[in-house]
């Protein structure tokens, strides 16, 4: 009874307040995204959402919310809380009536604010996230800012006890700035520089001059190359070589270029659509694929090749927008405004592209060598001569990509051959006998078949008109050179223009006579009777041969009468096919025109015009964890109602506005613009007690301390001991590991063999990787396989990555050859202690690491004497000295 | 736990840490020590899991760890536990269409012919379990497994397949069932990871590492694998010329600089880092120690069929013995080579089947009857299977009959067998057809066998959740029922 008083007490003020308010302009006080949605979020969508709509009733589109019931109630009606359902069901009093169910009932102020909020018209706002940044000035001014980063975090620690660090050491500084910017520690010379230097400018002179090093590129590539999935192997079982290093090449030279972001989006998801694209371009959409190729024996191409697209929608998604696409792939969103179909959608933006989990990796960019490339050159003048520039265009695209090419899924009247799409065996296989027909050309005029195929036995192959057993248009002998891939040119003698045309072939009765992979439409080359003409026809066919040149995959789309009809997949299930859907974007974003012919272009332009409010935010987001350990969203991959929200918002906008807007997407301008705020630029210390208010340094009231990465520690190691290779560019490399890594891999048969000289000694970036065995290095200290796009690294400390930097034996021959100089250049072990410290870590060692670490070259010196192999005991204790110093806590962290 | 009451438990081991590495040093040895923390997989989940954690653990646990022994590339079910003689009279005939209408095989071609069991059979123990007689010793044990007939998955690829049964899903990126059973369980032992992994046969199953990995749990949680060849894990030994002395003496200077440094900056990262050298320390005497399987006696090498320093499936199982008895959650065996194709005579029914099973049965039944006899079979959960089955059907690449007999990859019904930790013993659960293509009763999906391992040792799978962008994952994906009737 007191109870029911109670309510209808609080109920009678809450309408007075109702009362008051409404009187008051209409002006809503309650904040849909600040209030409403975090209650839905935690205690509603789990039942009511977007997959589950429990009742018929969903909370994460408004259309849903507002819609009658399965009851046949109506669970929210704008301005009438009284006749809302849901109200009466979250404060009902009977347990088996009150929502949610079995759970605690809400707060009374938590429905107090839905009720206000459906009084007030129950508006709907997007996340966050999906509404544009804005600039909104800070409200606190930082005492001893540099800039407005300072003043937005500043803005965040006033009335938490908490205080912005003093500046950290200059050493301690320069050497932060380094690891950060290039991923190596600074030059001694360099350091020297910063500390004798006091003039104004010092600090950002350091800056310029490591953000134009070589090293900058390297270090931001291996950031970019985590969310590429980039490899140098396909994965799966076999796991076989992919040779798509000079992608990796490209993304180094983009960081060091200072590509601005747009475009190094654009030229990554459709650098082969661009208007003359050139070989950068199309290396650069190398991007999407990295994605996996399964060559397991048994497998069905078919099925890897839509992994692979689903994959690159979820990757694009996670890269560019920080949005959880996966989800959507079997069921609508279970928490954001994103349907089932959105996914498809997307999915048919990448669904156009020829390649399709073949062996050959094709389609690939043939990088020819020098002696191919005069030859190309030449014939593309030749066609120059008396063509236009379309025909040079198409004429280099066929000889650097041999695209395009019917596959034998569009042949018909198939007769004694067989086609599979399994694995390694994706060809038509062709027996004595076989005939089948092409689909008719799509263009005008054709000259020439070619016929790419992978010899066995040979055959006489015979080009009919109109009919198996038409005219003959044209006659070539197959190559009987076993397991050569070849394209050969069958001139026509007859256009058949748009008349069928059968292939016929025949030869030994019994074995299969070749494997045919595909065949490509050839148009006359302008002038044909040029005296020329016989040359240059000679000319193609050995470029279309040739052996010794560089392949990478590519994208490339595919001609208008190839394109596939994208289907939603039911349930996931790429085996049940929905209804066909076109290329889009989700309809809770705006600003792609949905009637004009989507294509990748359109989506690359559209991730990085100012309608998405989404690709600045990540990507500065992104920047911003690198430095600092922790994004101002903590999850970079989910920017989503179920990501975390920022903890300094209006800095993330400030900085995504910045970068758009101010730095024109340059980099190297964000960076700058971060390093030189004060809040970067803090000591790192911490005592306890301010530890415990803000343990993961949310509010950084102090500066980054974080363990380096995988390749920083490596390559760190490398530089200060003086093994460091600064060569760039080129085919992986394979320092020394572990004997028998490899062994294990089933049916394969490639082997880590060991690089000589300076390649022993190269940056991690450029160490092969192998997605089944990656490099030891990498992945003990948490580098991924890069089997999927990866935002960020998780940070373990294991008994393993001890053992690694303890007793590999890089790090011992980098301490051995450390320590030979520290006893050329020192007399005696207290100084090369010192000398030691001021080498590694950029300062004095104090009198108890002195005191330890002479204590340990006593000891060791006593029992490398006692050894009778021991040639020299000084330097092999003075060696197990610098080891020491490469495993401390601090030469291994950011401090 | 939270960041801070752990930085306090760290704290407050600091000081007592100098003196237990010493005598971990002094004859303690490394296995007997299990205390303190120090190893990773012990630390405590955090804060926002410790919630679904909590309601994971629903029931009283049967078994305490696991040795899964997964067979790789798929044993033939008809050969040596699912018994068809109604198949041996359809040998050489065409199979019907309707065994092929609208299926998906790897390499079967047109119209196959139907094969008979290539082995004889015979019903042993109390139970009357058929085994053939590829598997003599194994006749033994019948009554101490539960074998499970009708086991299905929609994987007919190796790769796709071993990783639906070890992560839940077909695809690449999620955590093994090693790492989430660590991961919900932590580890019993302080010198040695809660995962270990041991594969013989020559080779890695198809899937590769990544039948290991942790996914997006926490990097500790992944398998380590342990090689019978070489440093056991890498890195293990240390350089030439640096004794035992040495290293402690190395380790100590390390942690005594990290220790001022902690006390001067304060970050908790680096009191971990200390305890991780410590453990680092101990692992390097406990897991050669524990690889060494030399100082077994005669009666254990008799039993297994062990030969110190030949790396094999019967020193690993002895091994895997060694490592429970030590306290390891999770240990993982992979031996490599069952894919009966019939393309050549390795690959044969016949011969190279034989030759394989000659070399697991006296290891897997020693191992059942060591473990019991040490009492540890209650606790312990073995488990046998591959990763699909094989088809009553001839395999026929090509259209063309393979030279050898040999059975293409199936999915729709396999046997596979549980021992000790909980199984009811001397069971068989779920039928198949007349030719063994099809299970027509009590079939089990793989989820639900990750459902049921999960299930014994005390992990409800539906609550047993990790939050992972934007969704939270379990092992059993979405599906998954505990086959109750064969929970002891």
């Amino acid at each position: 009874m007191i109870r029911f008083w109670v309510r209808r007490w609080r109920l009678f003020l809450v309408g007075l307040s109702l009362l008051w308010l409404g009187g008051c302009g209409h002006q809503p006080t309650v904040s849909f995204n600040e209030d409403i949605r975090p209650i839905f979020n935690e205690r509603c969508v789990s039942c009511h959402g977007g997959v589950k709509q429990s009742g018929g009733f969903g909370l994460v589109f408004r259309e849903n919310a507002l819609k009658e019931t399965a009851s046949g109630k109506f669970a929210i009606v704008p301005g009438k809380p009284g006749q809302s359902e849901l109200l009466k069901r979250i404060r009902h009093d009977n347990p088996e009536w009150r929502m949610p169910l079995e759970e605690a009932p809400l707060t009374n102020e938590e429905a107090d604010l839905i009720e206000r909020w459906i009084w007030e018209g129950a508006a709907w706002a997007p996340h966050w996230a999906y509404q544009p940044p804005r600039e909104i000035a800070p409200e606190e001014r930082a005492p001893h800012g540099h800039n407005l980063i300072d003043d937005y975090v500043y803005g965040r620690l006033v009335g938490k006890d908490l205080a912005p660090a003093p500046r950290a050491q200059k050493s301690v500084l320069l050497r932060r700035l380094s690891l950060d910017l290039t991923g190596l520690p600074p030059s001694p010379a360099l350091m020297e520089d910063f500390l004798q230097d006091d003039t104004p400018g010092a600090y950002q002179r350091m800056v310029d001059s490591l953000l134009n090093a070589t090293a900058f590129g390297e270090r931001w590539a291996s950031m970019w190359l985590d969310l590429a999935r980039y490899a140098d192997s396909r994965g799966y079982e076999r796991d076989r070589d992919r040779s798509i290093w000079q992608y990796r090449d490209w993304v180094i030279d983009a960081f060091n270029q200072d590509l601005p972001f747009d475009r190094f989006t654009i030229e990554q998801l459709a650098g082969d659509l661009l208007n003359e694209s050139n070989d950068n371009n199309l290396i650069a959409t190398a991007f999407h694929r990295n994605t996996l190729s399964n060559g397991e024996g048994g497998t069905e191409n078919e099925e890897y090749r839509v992994a692979a697209v689903i994959d690159r929608v979820n990757t694009t998604w996670e890269v560019w927008q920080g949005t959880t696409m996966s989800c959507v792939q079997c069921h609508s969103h279970p928490y954001d405004p994103i349907k089932h179909e959105d996914f498809y959608r997307s999915y048919d933006f990448f669904n156009q592209t020829l390649d399709h989990d073949h062996v050959s990796e094709f389609p690939s960019l043939i990088t020819h060598t020098k002696v191919n490339q005069a030859k190309l050159e030449n014939i593309l003048g030749h066609i120059a001569i008396a063509g236009d520039g379309a025909q040079v265009q198409a004429w280099r695209d066929r000889l650097l990509l041999q695209e395009p090419r019917w596959r034998p899924h569009s042949f018909t009247s198939v007769q004694n051959a067989v086609f599979t799409d399994r694995a390694d065996e994706d060809y038509l296989f062709v027996r004595n006998g076989a005939q089948f027909q092409p689909p008719t050309p799509d263009i005008p005029e054709v000259a020439a078949l070619h016929l790419s195929y992978r010899a066995r036995t040979g055959a006489d192959l015979t080009v009919h008109l109109d009919r198996v057993d038409g005219p003959v248009i044209g006659s070539l002998r197959l190559s009987d050179r076993s397991w050569q891939s070849r394209t050969d040119v069958i001139p026509l003698t007859t256009n058949p223009g748009t008349r069928p045309i059968f292939l016929t072939f025949s030869g030994q009765e019994g074995p299969i006579l070749a494997d045919v992979y595909g065949i490509h439409y050839q148009p006359p080359l302008p002038d044909a009777n040029a005296p020329a003409t016989e040359e240059v026809r000679e000319m193609i066919v050995q470029l279309l041969n040739t052996r010794d040149s560089v392949r990478t995959p590519v994208m490339v789309e595919a001609p208008p009468a190839m394109r596939r009809t994208t289907h939603l997949f039911v349930g996931g299930n790429w085996l049940v096919h929905g209804p066909p859907v076109r290329a889009g974007i989700p309809k809770v974003f705006s600003g792609l025109d949905q009637e004009e012919t989507a294509d990748r272009l359109a989506l690359a332009h559209w991730l990085v015009s100012d309608n998405n409010p989404l690709t600045s935010r990540v990507t500065v987001n992104r920047i911003w964890a690198q430095l600092f350990g922790r994004g101002i969203v903590a999850t970079l991959s989910d920017f989503g109602s179920q990501g975390a929200p920022p903890s300094h918002p209006e800095l993330l906008d400030h900085l995504a506005v910045r970068f758009r807007e101010d730095f024109a997407w340059s980099l190297k301008a964000l960076l700058r613009y971060i390093v030189s705020s004060a809040t970067y630029q803090q000591s790192s210390s911490i005592d306890p007690e301010l530890y415990a208010l803000d343990p993961d340094n949310v509010y950084l009231a102090r500066g980054p301390r974080l363990r380096l990465s995988a390749e920083q520690i490596r390559d760190q190691m490398l530089a200060q001991s003086g093994l460091l290779s600064r060569k760039m560019y080129g085919p992986g490399v394979m320092p020394p590991q572990p004997d028998g890594l490899w062994d294990a891999i089933p049916y394969s048969g490639r082997r880590w063999v060991t690089s000589t000289g300076e390649d022993r000694y190269r940056r991690s970036v450029y160490t092969y990787l192998r997605r089944s065995v990656p490099f030891p290095g990498l992945t003990t200290f948490d580098g991924p396989n890069r089997e999927f796009c990866l935002s960020q690294r998780t940070t373990t400390n294991t008994p393993l990555q001890a053992l690694h930097t303890l007793n590999d034996p890089i790090f011992q021959e980098g301490a051995a050859l450390l320590a030979r100089e520290l006893m050329t250049e020192f007399d005696d072990p207290r100084a090369r202690i010192d000398g030691l410290f001021q080498r590694l870590l950029f300062r004095k060692a104090s009198s108890l690491e002195q005191q330890q670490l002479l204590d340990l070259f006593m000891e060791a010196r006593g029992q490398f004497q006692r050894q009778e192999n021991q040639l020299n005991p000084e330097i092999a204790a003075m060696t197990l000295v610098v080891n020491t110093v490469f495993n401390l806590d601090e030469y291994l962290s950011k401090t | 736990m939270d960041h801070q009451s752990e930085a306090q438990i760290r704290r407050a081991a600091l000081n007592t840490r100098r003196l237990f590495l010493r005598q971990g040093l002094l004859g303690m040895g490394g296995l007997a020590l299990g205390t303190l923390m120090g190893c990773g997989t012990k630390t405590p989940p955090s804060s926002s899991t410790a919630a679904s954690l909590a309601q994971a653990y629903r029931f009283a646990p049967r078994a305490r760890r696991v040795i899964y022994l997964h067979m790789a590339g798929a044993p033939s079910q008809l050969e040596l536990f699912d018994y068809k003689p109604t198949l041996a009279k359809l040998h050489g005939q065409d199979c019907p269409p309707s065994l092929l209408d609208g299926k998906r095989f790897a390499f079967i071609q047109g119209t196959p012919k139907m094969l008979g069991p290539q082995a004889t059979f015979g019903q042993y123990g109390q139970s009357g379990a058929w085994v053939s007689d590829l598997l003599p010793h194994f006749q033994q044990v019948v009554d101490e497994v539960a074998f499970l007939k009708a086991v299905h998955t929609e994987e007919f690829n190796h790769a796709p397949a071993q990783l639906l049964f070890q992560t839940g899903s077909p695809r690449v990126g999620r955590p093994s069932m090693g790492s989430w059973v660590t991961y919900g369980l932590g580890s019993e032992n302080d010198n040695l990871p809660g995962f270990i992994v041991l594969a013989s046969g020559g080779q890695i199953p198809s899937a590769g590492k990544k039948l290991w990995g942790s996914g997006f749990l926490p990097s500790i949680h992944q398998g380590v694998q342990c090689r019978t060849e070489g440093d056991p894990v890498l890195y293990l030994q240390d350089p030439d010329g640096i004794s035992r002395n040495l290293r402690r003496e190395s380790i100590e200077t390390i942690n005594a600089i990290n220790r001022a440094q902690y006390e001067q900056l304060g970050d908790p990262e680096t009191l971990t880092r200390i305890a991780q050298y410590e453990m680092a320390f101990r692992m390097q005497t406990s897991v050669p120690e524990v690889m060494d399987i030399s100082k077994e006696p005669d009666y254990i090498h008799e039993l297994y069929g062990t030969e110190p320093g030949r790396a094999s499936f019967a020193n690993d199982c002895l091994l895997a013995r060694r490592l429970v008895e030590s306290g390891v959650r999770f240990v993982q065996l992979y031996n490599w080579g069952w894919d009966d194709h019939g393309t050549n005579r390795d690959t044969s029914l016949r011969h190279g089947l034989v030759e394989r099973c000659k070399k697991i049965d006296r290891p897997i039944t020693a191992l059942i009857l060591d473990l019991k006899q040490r009492g540890l079979l209650e606790d312990t959960l073995v488990v046998w299977g591959g990763e699909f089955g094989r088809t009553p059907m001839q395999e026929n690449r090509g259209g063309v009959t393979m030279p050898f007999f040999g059975r293409d990859h199936h999915g729709e019904a396999f046997t596979m067998w549980m021992a000790g930790g909980g199984v009811k013993p001397g069971v068989s659960y779920g039928e198949t057809d007349d030719i063994g293509y099809r299970g027509v009763k009590n079939r089990l999906h793989v989820h639900d066998v990750q459902a049921t391992i999960l299930h014994l040792l005390g992990l409800q799978h539906e609550r047993f959740t990790y939050p992972f962008q934007g969704r939270d994952f379990r092992l059993t994906d979405v599906s998954g029922q505990v086959a109750e009737a064969i929970v002891g």
